[in-house]
């Protein structure tokens, strides 16, 4: 079998290989493995009980509508963003440009407090809001705002590089063929960007979906009202109902892994169309 | 899933679009659409961040830093710098050898590896928690062992230090296989070829090539280690003084209604957040500098 071998120039697969995938299995993969088979533990009909249970699924249609509503809010204004940032000049772009990265710096659990304040009732935006009958904090409109929040960096840093390749060849093009501006953007820059959009996306979704520390503070978490699925593991844990939380948990690892492949999807098809596969 | 947050190296485009009519918006649209960008931005960036130190001194100073130097706080912010210390290493090592492995060699499952490393991302922090809880907690497989030899994972600080691992995992890996991959192998090959041993080549050919990456990467693991919360508050068991990290510390005070006392100790976490994108910021334009430097030697 050695002759078989091929030769390697240079050192360290063994080591980097063999320490790559034990490292990762031990803090990665065996305690994920840990969620489903406790949930082995259950029978199908007490797993499907638990999993359908009406307070869980009410989780359920909030945290999955809320995270596409707010992925949606995020790939329209993203773009925006996105676009601005690339394509004009204006003072303060630079810290603009470093601030959207703020959800991403920033602990969940203090944009939480942060957005819970502006729209509580005597807060920046809530006092304005609540006289005309818009009530955010502790509402569903509340975890929607929070997931918007979350969500933003990932449309704009996905599209921001593929808008930044663009030639400026195209649309010329474009124009001299007699092309409105409108056309150019819909028919000529937008099937270019499709991809790019469709993973931000995605990603500001499969985050939404998982997230925690931003939404519970400003959600208010009323039992089939404002009550994410995340907390519905929380609440299970804290009763000592390890087994429905697994339960749920195992519920949204499955959701999380189908995502994941989605994603990496899109991201090998914006690869293929932009060119920068290699 | 970091995706959206790898090293990019974009200088300003708004020239090139801007001087040509054809790539040019009407003036109309032009303003139309930055206003509502940045109406966008305002709102739902800026604005909590404004919150956060508007709220933190409501009160004052003096309230302001009582909260920071109160006896709970401070045992929070000692939690939280240990949990980086540790995490932000280990992840490290780990990332280095990941892309390692990953960029210079070719072996079955490569792509099936490169996205395991990104699972971390897309599991709820929630879930993140909850595994370490069935693996070490009272009920869990190893939870009778280590009652019997009295050692405490969960509700400690090793489960703290564990789910802060793993929600940061991905991220050093992350930025370097990309860049690694970029990079080719053709340098180390060179190196080997005029007799240098393995760490010679890391330390001398390689760490040089991905050192803005590298920092890239440890900055966002640790801005993330220090402010994961609900991973952690799956483990911590928030005793308060013990195991409460500071963005649990923030909550504890937030729900006892120590409004500017919780606001002044997420201020410390904003103003982090705030440090974070500055450094990153700035290894971007070192990045780009010596991006070009590369290509000007290269030419």
């Amino acid at each position: 079998m050695a002759a078989a071998r091929t030769f390697r120039v240079l050192p360290g697969f063994n080591l980097t290989l063999g320490y790559t995938l034990g490292y990762m299995s031990l803090l990665i993969l065996i305690p994920l493995a840990a969620v489903f088979l406790k949930t082995t533990e259950l029978t199908w009909g007490e797993f499907i009980d638990v999993v359908t249970a009406p307070q869980v699924v009410a989780t359920y249609k909030l945290s999955f509508g809320a995270s596409l509503l707010a992925a949606a809010i995020n790939a329209v204004f993203g773009l925006m963003l996105a676009w601005a940032l690339v394509r004009y000049s204006f003072p303060g772009k630079k810290i603009v440009d470093a601030l959207v990265d703020l959800p991403f710096a920033l602990p969940t659990a203090v944009a939480g407090i942060a957005l819970t304040a502006l729209y509580a009732k005597n807060g920046w935006l809530g006092q304005y809001l609540e006289p005309i009958g818009i009530k955010v904090a502790f509402t569903p409109l509340g975890v929607l705002v929070a997931l918007v929040f979350i969500g933003l960096p990932f449309v704009v840093r996905t599209v921001q590089p593929i808008l930044e390749d663009l030639d400026t060849e195209l649309e010329e093009a474009a124009t001299c063929l007699g092309a409105q501006r409108w056309q150019t953007f819909r028919h000529v820059i937008l099937p270019i960007l499709l991809p790019a959009l469709m993973t931000g996306f995605a990603l500001a979704f499969a985050r939404a979906v998982g997230e925690y520390g931003s939404v519970i503070f400003i959600a208010g978490n009323l039992p089939y009202v404002s009550e994410i699925t995340p907390l519905m593991i929380i609440t299970k844990l804290e009763q000592y109902d390890y087994r429905g939380a697994t339960a749920i948990a195992s519920v949204m690892l499955l959701f999380s892994f189908t995502l994941l492949l989605i994603i990496n999807g899109l991201q090998a098809w914006t690869a293929k169309r932009t060119g920068r596969d290699r | 899933m970091a995706g959206a947050a790898t090293l990019h190296l974009g200088s300003d485009h708004a020239a090139r679009f801007e001087s040509k009519q054809a790539t040019r918006e009407t003036p109309l649209v032009k303003w139309t659409i930055l206003a509502i960008a940045l109406g966008f931005f305002t709102l739902f960036l800026l604005m909590p961040l404004l919150a956060v130190f508007v709220e933190a001194f409501r009160k004052g100073w003096e309230t302001y830093l009582t909260a920071l130097v109160d006896p709970d706080a401070l045992s929070a912010i000692r939690l939280t710098l240990l949990a980086a210390a540790i995490s932000v290493p280990l992840n490290l090592v780990f990332g280095v050898a990941a892309a390692w492995a990953i960029a210079k060699f070719e072996f079955p499952g490569k792509q099936i590896l490169i996205t395991l490393i990104d699972l971390p991302f897309s599991v709820s922090p929630v879930v993140a928690g909850l595994v370490f809880v069935l693996v070490f907690g009272a009920q869990g497989w190893f939870g009778s062992w280590l009652s019997d030899n009295d050692i405490r994972i969960i509700f400690a600080v090793p489960g703290i230090v564990l789910a802060t691992v793993f929600v940061t995992f991905p991220f050093v890996a992350r930025e370097l296989i990309p860049l690694m991959l970029a990079q080719g192998k053709e340098e180390e090959e060179a190196a080997v070829v005029l007799g240098a041993h393995g760490w010679q080549v890391f330390w001398h050919v390689t760490l040089p090539n991905i050192k803005w990456g590298l920092m890239y990467g440890v900055i966002l693991t640790n801005a993330r280690a220090m402010g994961e919360f609900g991973a952690v508050s799956v483990v911590s068991g928030h005793i308060r003084g013990q195991t409460n990290t500071l963005p649990l510390h923030v909550e504890i005070l937030y729900n006892e209604y120590q409004f500017s006392a919780a606001f002044a100790v997420a201020s410390l976490l904003a103003l982090l957040a705030l440090v974070t994108l500055v450094i990153k910021s700035w290894v971007e334009h070192r990045a780009v500098l010596a991006y070009r430097d590369s290509q000007d030697t290269a030419s």
